[in-house]
């Protein structure tokens, strides 16, 4: 089963790492993907713009075009990682891989996927 | 990253909303700021041992607020109470209610603190020390050294300041729409001088000091979360990051400036460019056009052009016009120059910037473009005569450096 790892935290904080601070986060959740990607597990992995970057469009017989993101929360969805997992239980343990290396507070929400279409976009 | 640095993140990033909220608490600067001293060292005691709570800033501002009153009081029966007769632990349900109570004041307070550290009566160099100090939160010897000045100097310029914006007369009630518009705008400016004074700094040995400037694009990212709505917070923004994603292709290994011309853009920061081109895109929708937006644009189309041929200086040049009717300075018909020059040639640029001479007398960048529009002509006795100006005006050694391998150049001819 395919899961999506969405990872939130508060856009606030991670805005304050220094570039350091951010290149060490990102340096070590390297090694967790190094080690997916040896077992075959890894999918696309996905670094979102800031919220400030984001549009959302309000569905409706006249659509509405807002700045921002569709839900102003605390801690905002950052990024996410494709992962294939045996089992829910293996999804956890690798969220928790994963919270490990970033070391800072947020969620990881663990979302089962199906996939549409796994697409050819060359990045 | 280790714990001590994870909290330390925690408290930069709690405090813009922490002081914001203390000061409409308390209404006066210096005390929201020990308020929210005390709370950090609070935080640093029990964060390690009980983790960080869910939302740092509603555990700063509730534990800010009972000490800061507990002093007051302190103060006034001036008769020591116990030190730790303030809950540090806060509960879910009191941290959730505290948290309600401030989110309905968030934007404004957050606003109201950057425009009294902004307030149009200081002089800007003033208002960005307060900016860095009170809402970036850099220690005194940290704004020392990116100002190039001793400890004392800044302290006694930072003092000043905090006294200026006592005595002036900012009202601590919801802003209406109009006078939260003029306060975006005067913070906006701010925000744009401090990235300036990383970008081009100003009377010091460095030219460029990376520092001032991302924290500026931290001020503008913070600001469009506040007021995600305002194209020209958007357009600041883009033209932040469009500006800052060229540094790492401004000077070469010995330090010396690299013009735009000469860069290399492989260097060109991508993700800042992405995320600027997508801030411009979003401003567009609105159709309200502004300097900044402007500015961004004209950005954004020297981070378009893969080569420097490739640059749409007709484009350019029309945005030029458009700023010039927005905002009419001498600066920006010397900037239309150079598109002008590229489209037209030299001559006609020549004389556009002539008529400026008298007020751009003290500008380094104005002898440096006549210098160079000089050369063009092959009028080689008035190019260096426009470069020694030139470089008696320099800002920084590397500009000056910059104008002299120009003049070096007109000596071999």
């Amino acid at each position: 089963m395919l899961y999506a790892i969405l990872c939130y935290d508060s856009e606030d904080l991670v805005e304050s790492w220094t570039k350091e601070q951010d290149a060490q986060v990102i340096a070590k959740l390297d090694v967790v993907k190094q080690k997916l990607e040896r077992e075959g597990r890894l999918g696309p992995t996905v670094r979102l713009l800031p919220t400030t970057a984001a549009t959302t469009v309000r569905k409706g017989k006249e659509p509405i075009v807002l700045d921002g993101p569709f839900a102003e929360t605390k801690e905002q969805l950052l990024g996410f990682y494709i992962v294939e997992c045996a089992s829910l239980e293996q999804a956890i343990e690798t969220a928790k891989d994963l919270g490990r290396a970033s070391s800072s507070q947020g969620a990881y929400e663990i979302r089962p996927l199906r996939l549409f279409h796994a697409g050819g976009l060359a990045t | 990253m280790n714990e001590v640095a994870s909290i330390d993140a925690a408290l930069v990033g709690a405090r813009p909303q922490a002081v914001g909220a203390l000061l409409r608490h308390f209404r006066d600067l210096e005390t929201a700021e020990e308020a929210f001293q005390e709370a950090c060292l609070r935080a640093l005691q029990s964060w390690p041992s009980n983790g960080p709570p869910r939302d740092p800033a509603a555990w700063l501002i509730f534990v800010g607020k009972n000490a800061a009153l507990d002093r007051l009081r302190r103060d006034r029966k001036q008769q020591p109470l116990p030190d730790d007769d303030v809950p540090v632990e806060l509960s879910d349900a009191e941290a959730e209610l505290a948290a309600d109570l401030d989110d309905a004041h968030y934007r404004d307070d957050i606003l109201r603190l950057l425009f009294i550290c902004c307030h149009p009566e200081l002089p800007a160099t003033q208002q960005i020390a307060l900016a860095l100090r009170i809402v970036s939160g850099l220690s005194v010897a940290e704004i020392a050294r990116a100002f190039l000045v001793s400890e004392s100097a800044m302290e006694q310029r930072i003092t000043r300041a905090k006294q200026r914006v006592a005595g002036a007369d900012v009202p601590f009630e919801p802003p209406d729409a109009v006078e939260r518009a003029a306060r975006l705008s005067a913070v906006a400016t701010a925000i744009y001088l401090l990235f300036n004074e990383g970008y081009s700094a100003t009377g010091g040995a460095a030219h460029v000091r990376a520092p001032l400037c991302e924290e500026a694009i931290r001020l503008a990212r913070l600001l469009l979360r506040l007021f995600p709505g305002e194209p020209e917070i958007m357009g600041l923004t883009a033209l932040l990051l469009f500006q800052h994603s060229r540094t790492p292709a401004r000077l070469d290994a010995d330090g010396a400036i690299v013009v735009l011309d000469d860069q290399d853009r492989s260097l060109w920061t991508r993700d800042l460019i992405a995320e600027g081109l997508a801030l411009l895109d979003k401003a567009m929708r609105h159709r309200r056009p502004g300097p900044f937006q402007v500015q961004a644009a004209i950005a954004a189309l020297h981070s378009r052009a893969a080569r420097p041929e490739d640059t749409d200086w007709k484009e350019i040049d029309a945005l030029y016009a458009a700023l010039e009717r927005l905002q009419p300075s001498p600066v920006v018909t010397l900037n239309r120059a150079v598109a002008v020059s590229k489209l037209r040639g030299a001559e006609t640029a020549l004389a556009m910037i002539e008529p400026l001479a008298p007020q751009l007398a003290g500008y380094f960048y104005f002898f440096g473009l006549k210098g160079a529009l000089l050369l063009q002509l092959g009028r080689a006795d008035e190019a260096r005569v426009a470069f020694n100006h030139a470089i008696a005006l320099a800002n920084t050694p590397a500009e000056a450096a910059h104008i002299r391998t120009q003049l070096d150049r007109l000596t071999k001819r």
